[in-house]
């Protein structure tokens, strides 16, 4: 197992004279890392829908929750509150939207990378056909393709545990959804 | 913390008005109850499965049933105006006014019992929430497309316990058969409909739970068929908890649930 990587997020400087806008805070919450898996940020996860200004003014952070029971839901949404408070918007809100699903299909091309980097085998795709819960991933310590599932849960329920034939090893699998 | 003393009663359960609302909140709050318990009751396994990736397997299942009562309990309090939070709905209520099915609230009983309820309820709940991405309401259409991707997993973990089980040795067989012969009865009630639920159907709020019954046995059918075990003939079926009436293994576990909200009221970290 990889050890756990301390977070990459650092506070930005604090208090700007005036509120940030949308795109800034946008592009700062995009950075927090995800809680369970710190080598990536909510930009590369898709879990950032949208950051919006709400009728009186306010700026609205939608959030898309991985899984609906997922423990990091509320770190996520605590850390972007946070976020908002650095950033001159104190009165802003942060909702998790189920709409759309979030999906692995959402991860980025860089977050896929860096979970392959950290031993992690990034999902196939998800598509909108039935689930496919028997996972195929390739093995992320010596790269066989002769992998089998070894249980569809995992360290956390995101991710699944496969075995691999070659070198005999099990690894982390992103669980497809 | 809040304190107890200011934190406001909700609104008194029996009390039910007659807005159309209402009756989909209590359906809804009902799909919440369902799976509160059996992710309660799933719980008890953490430490007590019989290997450690079995007891990562239950407790994630646990986790994703709690996810779903969370969104499912939570729109039933913005539907019925009562305000009433998700904590609110699952730690304020008393047994009666718990509406969820018998079979989530059985005892633990052996792990092939833990197993057999899985296939019946996964089973049930992936064709349910497949057919309520179709709701009127886009909050529980949202929450029914990506359940049932979620059910998707602990189907295929259901399925392939209960074939290991059905073709193992003979007492895992033995065990398994009595497991699905326990929970079989409790199944006819998952697709009951009340008059709550017939009128919901009617005004295509909701979709019909008895319709999906033939592709449920069917499928459930196939699996038990694969692991050599027998379908159970369906004798008496035991049924109240939609009604708010239970078996004597629900107060125990109700009260568990309940216990850290008793000595912490409106406690929170």
């Amino acid at each position: 197992m990889t050890p756990r990587q301390e977070p990459a997020y650092t506070a930005p400087p604090p208090g700007p004279d005036a509120p940030l806008p949308a795109e800034e805070v946008a592009a700062r919450i995009g950075a927090l890392p995800d809680p369970e898996l710190p080598m990536i940020t909510l930009a590369d996860l898709g879990v950032l829908h949208s950051v919006g200004i709400t009728d009186d003014g306010r700026l609205d952070v939608a959030l898309l929750p991985t899984f609906l029971g997922c423990p990091g839901l509320e770190s996520m949404a605590a850390s972007a509150r946070a976020v908002l408070a650095e950033c001159g918007h104190p009165d802003g809100r942060v909702r998790q939207v189920l709409a759309p699903a979030w999906t692995t299909d959402r991860i980025t091309e860089a977050g896929r990378a860096k979970l392959a980097a950290h031993g992690i085998a990034p999902p196939g795709p998800a598509g909108d056909g039935p689930v496919p819960v028997e996972l195929t991933a390739a093995c992320t310590h010596c790269g066989s393709a002769a992998t089998r599932p070894h249980s569809p849960f995992g360290p956390s329920r995101c991710q699944a545990v496969q075995w691999c034939t070659s070198c005999r090893e099990t690894f982390p699998a992103m669980t497809v959804i | 913390m809040r304190d107890p003393a200011t934190t406001a009663r909700p609104a008194a359960p029996g009390a039910r008005g007659t807005a159309p609302g209402d009756a989909l909140a209590r359906h809804v709050r009902r799909l919440g109850d369902d799976a509160l318990i059996l992710g309660q009751r799933l719980c008890e396994t953490v430490t007590r499965a019989p290997t450690i990736e079995e007891d990562l397997a239950l407790s994630n299942i646990a986790l994703d049933l709690i996810g779903h009562a969370r969104v499912l309990l939570t729109r039933s309090g913005q539907l019925d105006g009562s305000g009433r939070s998700e904590d609110d709905l699952a730690f304020r209520r008393t047994e009666r006014e718990f509406e969820n099915v018998l079979l989530v609230e059985l005892e633990r009983g052996d792990f092939a019992v833990t197993i057999a309820r899985q296939l019946v309820f996964s089973h049930y709940a992936v064709l349910h929430y497949t057919a309520l991405a179709d709701a009127a309401d886009p909050e529980l259409a949202a929450f029914g497309t990506r359940a049932a991707r979620e059910s998707a997993y602990h189907r295929h973990h259901a399925d392939r316990w209960t074939e290991r089980l059905g073709r193992g040795t003979a007492e895992s067989h033995r065990r398994m058969q009595a497991a699905v012969d326990r929970v079989w009865p409790y199944t006819a009630e998952l697709f009951e409909e009340d008059e709550l639920s017939r009128t919901l159907v009617a005004t295509g709020a909701v979709p019909s739970v008895a319709a999906l019954h033939d592709d449920w046995a069917a499928a459930v059918t196939a699996v038990l068929d694969r692991a050599g075990l027998t379908v159970p003939a369906l004798g008496p079926q035991p049924r109240g908890g939609r009604d708010g009436l239970h078996t004597e293994d629900f107060a125990p576990l109700l009260a568990e649930l309940q216990s850290v909200h008793r000595q912490y009221p409106g406690g929170s970290w």
